[in-house]
């Protein structure tokens, strides 16, 4: 559904995606993972239409994206879920949610959707009148993913969850990811932390230095020396029992 | 006592200009971060759309003889034209720049408006009869509360009342918090910047036509400068209020209006001349104390 050809970014005239071409297809996990300042991240938020393209195309369900205007790809269903989070700390839960919604045009299921996340999510429910600032980092992520679905959006794109997160919290976010796939939604993720990956991930990307240095199933890829040579460049050495 | 609380209702009354003021200024900082001078012109161009435009020393009254309730209307739909009108004509094209340049851009506009009123209507001063009827004060004992002040802190009360009921529960208000807490994520989600960066003006507008009615009420002319001291002071609350709180802005305006009366009333009387003075005196030891301003707001992030 989502097809990226050939992107490259610039910050200025530092290029931080050099050549970037990438599929996701409806109902999949992919994952986007490589090292620090690989362009992970920017790949990721210039198909949210946070920056724009020097070079390339972006594309879901043939609908064009590039060079779109960040609101403008969110009203075509593309939905983020940055690093970092940016729940919007001063509004209420319920504000956060409904924010989300005020775009869709169907605004009888935009309010059913919000009567169901409200069901979903009880830790959310219980704190639905009070600023999300107040809520803890992991009851922030959940937001910050909830808000996302609030759109009802074809793809989700998701930057860095466990970054920040305490460990038990990451295995909540990435039970919800899960989740969500099972319920028939697209997923890109950025990830730093190649073992999550390995267990959420349908495909996965490796990126280095803004471009794709190794694509493929993760099936075909766990534990091949091919993948630890992509992501870190070389291979680990490997102890007697491996 | 009688004494207190007659200077106690100007000064709420002197307060609740400067807190509308500081309101429609402080709307536009916390949407885009723009510090807009040229809030002081949209003043102006309220209190001089009541008059036919002419270099006559002496003003008619054009929409400024309608009955009251047309009159109010008219200068709000006016002043909120105008102040969308330079949204779409100076601060649209500018949305990318940073706040420096949105500020010269302001001065350039309030310049530019300011140079219009002069061409159309004359530099001179012009007294302008409207609401000399609410100069009658009521008589409550030995108390003597003028109609205007009353007038003036009811309207005040109700435009922020609505205006916090507008940003609270409508579908609009929610997007203008959000877009103020963090522009880039708002739209993220799908929020319209121009739709939000329109109504925010608009609304900037709409407190300006109201400031413009009744600070005119209050002194009777029309001048090409007229609202400049207002904003000034404006600035001054948003500062001290906090910038980028909204009820920093209305806090900070009362908290100035309350000091520049009491300071009318004490300081001795060959210094009350320089009561603005001893005002922006006493900005500078509450930023010393509190340099966020009274009411802090965490991160002032970056917009669009």
């Amino acid at each position: 559904m989502l097809t990226v050809d050939d992107l490259e970014v610039r910050y200025g005239r530092l290029a931080a995606v050099r050549s970037v071409s990438l599929t996701v297809a409806r109902g999949e996990i992919v994952c986007i993972v490589g090292p620090n300042g690989a362009g992970k991240s920017t790949t990721l938020l210039t198909i949210a239409g946070e920056l724009a393209p020097y070079r390339g195309d972006i594309a879901v369900d043939g609908d064009r994206l590039t060079g779109l205007a960040s609101e403008a790809v969110a009203r075509r269903g593309v939905s983020l879920v940055p690093e970092g989070r940016r729940i919007f700390g001063t509004l209420t839960v319920e504000e956060n949610l409904r924010l989300a919604t005020f775009q869709r045009r169907d605004r009888a299921a935009a309010a059913r959707d919000l009567a169901d996340l409200r069901l979903r999510f009880p830790i959310l429910a219980e704190r639905y009148g009070s600023p999300a600032g107040r809520l803890s980092g992991g009851e922030q992520q959940i937001l910050a993913v909830a808000r996302a679905m609030a759109t009802r959006p074809r793809l989700m794109l998701v930057d860095e969850p466990s970054l920040g997160l305490a460990p038990q919290n990451v295995d909540l976010v990435y039970a919800l990811l899960r989740e969500l796939r099972a319920g028939g939604m697209t997923l890109l993720i950025v990830e730093q932390n190649l073992d999550r990956v390995l267990e959420v991930a349908d495909r996965i990307y490796v990126l280095r230095d803004g471009r794709v240095q190794l694509t493929g199933f993760v099936a075909e890829l766990r534990g091949s020396d091919a993948l630890e040579q992509a992501y870190f460049g070389f291979t680990r050495k490997r102890g007697n029992g491996a | 006592m009688t004494l207190i609380l007659q200077n106690l209702i100007d000064a709420i009354a002197l307060g609740s200009l400067y807190a509308l003021t500081a309101l429609g200024v402080g709307l536009l900082f916390g949407v885009m971060r723009l510090i807009n001078f040229a809030h002081a012109n949209f003043i102006t161009i309220g209190a001089y759309s009541l008059i036919v435009p002419s270099t006559n020393a002496i003003a008619t009254l054009a929409i400024g003889s309608w009955h009251w309730a047309a009159m109010t209307t008219a200068v709000v739909a006016i002043v909120m034209v105008l102040a969308v009108a330079t949204e779409l004509i100076v601060f649209r094209p500018l949305r990318r720049a940073d706040p420096a340049t949105l500020l010269v851009g302001s001065f350039a506009l309030a310049y530019a408006l300011q140079y219009v009123i002069l061409l159309v209507y004359d530099g001179r001063p012009k007294a302008v009869d409207i609401g000399s009827s609410l100069t009658e004060p009521f008589l409550i004992g030995a108390l003597r509360i003028p109609r205007l002040e009353v007038l003036t802190i009811a309207v005040t009360v109700a435009l922020i009342v609505a205006l916090a009921l507008f940003l609270k529960r409508t579908r609009y208000g929610i997007q203008i918090r959000a877009a103020a807490e963090d522009f880039r994520m708002a739209r993220l989600l799908g929020v319209s910047a121009d739709r939000v960066i329109a109504i925010a003006f608009a609304l900037s507008g709409l407190l300006a036509a109201a400031v413009s009615l009744l600070f005119l009420s209050r002194t009777g002319m029309v001048a090409p400068r007229m609202g400049l001291p207002l904003v000034l002071i404006a600035f001054v609350a948003t500062v001290i209020g906090g910038m980028g709180s909204l009820v920093g802005a209305a806090v900070g305006g009362f908290t100035v209006g309350f000091v520049s009366v009491v300071l009318q009333v004490i300081l001795p009387l060959e210094l009350r001349q320089f009561r603005d003075g001893f005002v922006y005196l006493l900005v500078i030891a509450v930023l010393l104390w509190r340099p966020a301003g009274l009411i802090q707001v965490r991160a002032i992030k970056e917009r669009v």
